[in-house]
């Protein structure tokens, strides 16, 4: 009896490590592989960095690199501009209001992403527009901008709701007071509602495949053109590598920033 | 004009009425008329009267299901382990279970697919088993955010309390455990019921499109630029999130589900 915790605990780590390793398994099969020359995944013909120069040397999937950043980033901006705003000024208005505009807000949440590309589609088409950036934009803030909204949000509900008014009582403009009073108390909803956004339109392959220009490629149309037909490129693994470090990177400085701050909190409540 | 506050978020309105609103009107248009603009109901009855057609959705309820059960037996005891501060106490193992989901997914998805080609498993010969793998590898991040959360709220004493008054650990599970993380359970399991409905990409790549999924489904009429059809089908998609949605809500309280918070 004495040893049964021991054991518990064995079995729970280890279910934890095996599905852990059997998630990351393809992944690091890729990323084995990427450093060996052979062109067939699964065969190993010695070290060799040449695939990570192929991936420097392959202009069309650079080109798709940076258009997927550069679409990421433009989109991630946009939505958050009118995701705080969207946010701010629904929070400050009569109850009908707000729930009409809540209720907008559920549905690109709830909604399958085939169904907003297909029904963006149907409009462009139906109003005769030709895609271009500008279509392809509007369908990656469609899909984040109900994201930052709701990031913005709680922080709005948790912010104390006569500050802005004591700022106006102590003289200043209305906008002086939502920029100096308001988005301090908001800012880190903006932050995650922007990272959020980043991440989903970074990932999305549906509404870009509907939406974009057809010579526009991102790093999804890129590789899904080539992947219905044949196994994935060997340059793609060297790929897959590097981005595996950086969404690794990213992780590991988030939780650590946010755990240093839930430790910084403690202690100050303990003061 | 004096300035309000509420005018802040009318971009945003505008915004959502334009491109959100009003191209649901435009599906619902289309899905009624035919190719020339006439009312009609014919791809209503189109879609009821073509066994393909139904078998299609059926097809695709039975992966759903099926993915929702796999991913909620896995994700259900790893979220409990990951909870529990006697098994783990970091939160980077946590963020480890969930970060796949910021990997490209078509990368993840082809990586799975040459994987068990590799091992063996051929995507022609076995299109059922590995769409149905590539599936759970998709969506099982998805089940343990929302699943890890509600256990970390979980009421400890009550588990105490049931152990107290002799239930055995079989009954403390079923009677208090599974009931306290019901939110949990019904939050996770609407994060991969309706996007697996829904998904294209992951059936066609890993069965070599032997098994077609109603997402799938829908793109092939519309690139064959069949669109009052293909937005007849979208529309029964978008009415089956509906109906999901209240089912969820009426279990559930947590409106959004663990997708609006990256953390």
């Amino acid at each position: 009896m004495v040893k049964r915790p021991n054991t518990r605990k064995i079995v729970a780590k280890s279910y934890l490590y095996l599905i852990l390793f059997l998630m990351y398994l393809p992944i690091l099969v890729l990323i084995v592989f990427s450093f060996t020359k052979s062109v067939e995944l699964g065969v190993w013909t010695g070290f060799s960095l040449q695939l990570y120069k192929d991936l420097f040397a392959n202009d069309s999937l650079m080109k798709a690199i940076g258009n997927t950043v550069l679409i990421a980033f433009v989109s991630a901006v946009v939505s958050t501009l009118l995701g705080t705003m969207g946010a701010v000024g629904t929070f400050y208005a009569r109850r009908r209001y707000k729930k009409a505009v809540e209720t907008a807000t559920q549905l690109p949440v709830v909604n399958a992403e085939i169904v907003m590309a297909l029904s963006l589609a149907v409009l462009f088409k139906s109003l005769n527009l030709s895609y271009t950036f500008w279509t392809l934009l509007i369908g990656h803030v469609v899909l984040t901008v109900a994201f930052v909204y709701l990031n913005v949000k709680p922080k709005l509900v948790q912010m104390d709701a006569s500050i802005y008014e004591a700022a106006l009582d102590l003289g200043a403009t209305p906008w002086y007071a939502l920029f100096k009073v308001v988005l301090p108390e908001i800012l880190p909803g903006i932050f995650s509602g922007f990272l959020l956004s980043i991440t989903l339109s970074l990932d999305d392959f549906v509404i870009t495949q509907y939406l974009k220009e057809p010579s526009f490629e991102t790093i999804s149309t890129y590789i899904q053109k080539i992947v219905v037909k044949h196994p994935i490129p060997p340059e793609v693994r060297a790929l897959s590598t590097i981005l595996f470090l950086v969404v690794l990177g990213a992780v590991i400085a988030i939780t650590v920033y946010n755990n240093k701050k839930a430790t910084k909190v403690a202690t100050m409540r303990r003061k | 004009m004096k300035f309000k506050r509420k005018y802040l978020s009318f971009p945003y309105v505008l915004f959502l009425i334009c491109f959100i609103i009003i191209p649901v009107f435009f599906i619902i248009y289309y899905a009624f008329t035919n190719k020339g603009g006439a009312f009609t109901f014919d791809n209503l009855l189109k879609f009821f009267s073509d066994s393909t057609n139904v078998n299609v959705l059926l097809i695709s309820f039975v992966y759903a299901i099926l993915n929702t059960v796999i991913c909620l037996l896995i994700g259900y005891p790893l979220a409990m382990i990951l909870a529990n501060k006697n098994y783990n106490r970091s939160s980077v193992m946590v963020m480890l279970f969930v970060m796949p989901m910021w990997i490209n997914f078509i990368i993840r998805t082809s990586a799975t697919r040459d994987v068990l080609n590799w091992i063996g498993i051929s995507t022609g010969a076995n299109s059922g088993l590995t769409t149905m793998i590539g599936l759970v590898y998709n969506y099982l991040p998805f089940v343990i955010l929302p699943l890890y959360s509600t256990m970390l709220k979980m009421d400890k004493s009550q588990i105490e309390a049931s152990a107290d008054l002799g239930a055995n650990r079989f009954v403390t599970f079923f009677k208090v455990i599974i009931p306290m993380t019901m939110p949990g359970i019904v939050s996770a399991a609407t994060m991969v019921f309706m996007p697996t409905l829904s998904s294209y990409v992951i059936s066609d790549i890993l069965s070599e499109y032997n098994v077609v999924l109603f997402g799938s489904y829908i793109d092939l009429y519309f690139n064959q630029a069949d669109w009052n059809f293909g937005s007849l089908m979208a529309l029964i998609m978008l009415l089956l999130i509906g109906i999901s949605v209240f089912i969820s809500r009426k279990f559930s309280k947590d409106e959004t589900g663990g997708r609006t918070s990256l953390w």
